[in-house]
């Protein structure tokens, strides 16, 4: 009960209006999401779950801003996404939202440290400091004598930390983890969840797809899908 | 701020092109070879053009030339003796000399058909009667020694001027000047060496001379040792030809005088000769006419070049459509990461720059190169004007902007979910 009160009081960071995005495949439309309406308060970690085939992947790409919802409305501190156009998208993109990958995506033809200074090249504004906070996030996730490393040259682990130093260098509200350990084997992977509560304590805001039960126990929050509606929210 | 993205957009675009940089050279390949055939071609053109306008200047652009041309067979009249008798006349230089008062000079020019022989070497060079005055109206070079003089006129000496050529065939390692020379029956000394006068390209020497170059000697001593009769024996049957004078150049003060010196000589000659056995050159109207080849070939060139540069260009782009599809991916992840279109749309516009650029350097430097061996081997002048290399470097970038924006294009407009899930 007293957990509820304080919700109420917590600040919605992105918010979820009944979104639906509905795709047409040869003439049929699919529903992948039909009708969610979630707030995620700032500074929770969330894991959003569901079998595959449950909308959560079209839900990412949703909170990721980099899909749109085909009705409803999805808001990110307090703006409402339709209202925005490709630019708008990309710049709350890059300054609100840090994206790990389950297949880490980093780019191979850069080193590690360029690979991480990446998003900074597409904010406005100056990036004279950014190679010093670039090294700072590497020495953070353990990699600072592997700065000139290319993607190639890393193990699984290892890629999967620069792409965390990489999300993390605009210093994002929310972190957009898609199935982050679901390429790494178990020892890797707790270190890794690792990182994440870490992140969380320090008061970002994590949503975290899986399909493992065991990861969403680390999770304050629970976000089951199933058939692209809400099946529980916890 | 934009200077050091644009600079970083530069080396990451040399970064990727590195990554494959077979595939890049090949495809650099196309405007490499357009670029440096533009400017070798260029460059012979402007050489070869040059050397044809220094030919006809050598002619002199005030001068109107009068020369016999030998008649079409048929209309040859039949004169007495088997003598064919044509071309211009003592009647034609006198009547050129006072009616047109203008006229600052006119020099008569007589051809002279006969062996020369030193020692045991004979040549055939044309051998020029005529005047004093004839260096100053064709702007010859006396290299050594002296021109013919007005005294050896006046005392139809011996003399003779050989051109640069003769001296080297006759005199090879010995002091021309001084030595006698037989010209016919007759000894000539050796006066004076002039610069080899390159022949214009409707007056190439006979088949039958070996030495293009020429000797001149005072108009009176030709006239005195051979007169006007030329035989020539062809084909077991002799031909007897009688030319009076062979040339008569008049000079004129000015250019703007040439046009009109050159129509009265013909409505002059045109009156005095039942056939046309003359013809008047007219060096200022070989000039325009160089010209005119000249733009004819720059707009061949032109032709040529574009089409080159466009299959280049078409190379280029059908890599970067290659490129983007290759790069999808990376594509989905820069715009997750907060790349707007045109971050895109710069970065592989500025790929295709880099490589069209990357061409157009090795081909200028190329088309620089090979001008210098034309020159070497096939002995043809060329000039390497400055401009050339800008253009072709202005050409190499627009290239890039215009074949890349297509592919650039198709970058930025790629859907990030689907770009994401590519590969």
């Amino acid at each position: 009960m007293l957990l509820l009160e304080a919700e109420k009081f917590m600040k919605v960071i992105a918010e979820l209006r009944n979104v639906s995005r509905t795709y047409q495949m040869g003439g049929i439309a699919v529903h992948a999401l039909d009708g969610i309406s979630v707030p995620f308060g700032a500074e929770e970690y969330w894991a959003i779950m569901g079998a595959s085939g449950s909308g959560k992947s079209t839900l990412l790409n949703i909170l990721g801003c980099i899909d749109r919802p085909t009705g409803g409305s999805y808001f990110v501190d307090g703006c409402d996404t339709n209202d925005l156009d490709d630019d708008d998208l990309s710049r709350l993109r890059g300054a609100s939202i840090g994206f790990i990958f389950q297949s880490f995506n980093l780019i191979p033809q850069l080193n590690l440290l360029e690979n991480i200074m990446v998003p900074l090249f597409y904010q406005d504004g100056s990036t004279s400091d950014g190679a010093a906070r670039a090294e700072n996030l590497a020495e953070r996730v353990g990699l600072a004598d592997r700065l000139s490393h290319r993607p190639s040259e890393l193990s699984g682990g290892q890629q999967q930390r620069v792409a965390i130093a990489r999300a993390l260098i605009n210093d994002p509200k929310i972190i957009l983890a898609d199935e982050a350990t679901g390429n790494l084997d178990s020892q890797t992977a707790s270190e890794i969840l690792d990182i994440f509560s870490e992140l969380h304590s320090e008061g970002k805001t994590i949503l975290l797809v899986t399909h493992e039960e065991k990861i969403s126990h680390q999770a304050q929050r629970v976000l089951r899908l199933r058939d692209g509606k809400v099946d529980l929210i916890k | 701020m934009f200077h050091s993205s644009f600079t970083r957009s530069i080396r990451l675009g040399i970064n990727s092109l590195l990554l494959h940089k077979l595939r890049s050279l090949l495809t650099t390949l196309g405007v490499l070879f357009g670029v440096s055939s533009v400017i070798a071609m260029l460059a012979i053109g402007e050489g070869a053009s040059e050397e044809a306008q220094e030919q006809i200047r050598q002619l002199g652009s005030q001068n109107v030339i009068l020369r016999s041309i030998k008649p079409l067979e048929d209309k040859v009249s039949s004169s007495s003796y088997g003598v064919n008798a044509y071309g211009l006349t003592w009647h034609d230089f006198e009547r050129a000399s006072e009616t047109f008062p203008w006229v600052e000079n006119s020099i008569p020019v007589k051809n002279i058909v006969q062996e020369v022989r030193f020692e045991d070497k004979v040549i055939n060079p044309r051998i020029l009667a005529t005047t004093w005055e004839y260096q100053n109206v064709t702007g010859r070079i006396v290299h050594r020694g002296r021109f013919i003089s007005q005294a050896d006129d006046d005392l139809v000496s011996n003399v003779c001027v050989i051109g640069y050529e003769v001296s080297r065939l006759l005199f090879p390692g010995l002091e021309s000047i001084g030595q006698k020379i037989k010209i016919g029956p007759e000894y000539f000394k050796v006066v004076g060496v002039i610069l080899p006068r390159v022949p214009l390209s409707d007056d190439m020497p006979k088949v039958n001379t070996s030495v293009t170059s020429e000797i001149l000697i005072p108009l009176t001593t030709g006239r005195r040792w051979f007169g006007d009769m030329t035989v020539k024996i062809r084909s077991g049957s002799r031909e007897m030809e009688q030319v009076e004078l062979n040339e008569i150049v008049l000079a004129v003060r000015s250019p703007e005088q040439v046009p009109y010196t050159a129509s009265a000589s013909r409505e002059m000659l045109a009156r005095h000769h039942q056939q046309k056995d003359y013809e008047v050159v007219v060096p200022l109207e070989l000039l325009a006419r160089a010209e005119e080849t000249k733009r004819i070939f720059n707009i061949v060139l032109g032709c040529i070049a574009s089409i080159s540069l466009l299959v280049g260009g078409i190379g280029i782009m059908n890599v970067m459509l290659a490129t983007v599809t290759e790069r999808t991916r990376e594509i989905g992840i820069r715009r997750a990461l907060g790349a707007r279109r045109h971050h895109i749309m710069l970065q592989f516009l500025v790929e295709t720059v880099v490589l069209s650029v990357g061409g157009g350097v090795l081909g200028i430097a190329l088309g620089v190169f090979v001008p210098v061996l034309v020159e070497y081997y096939a002995d043809m002048r060329t000039i390497v004007t400055l401009s050339a290399p800008l253009l072709a470097f202005g050409i190499s970038v627009s290239i890039g902007l215009v074949f890349g924006l297509y592919p650039a294009w198709q970058a930025a407009n790629l859907n990030p979910v689907d770009a994401l899930r590519h590969g």
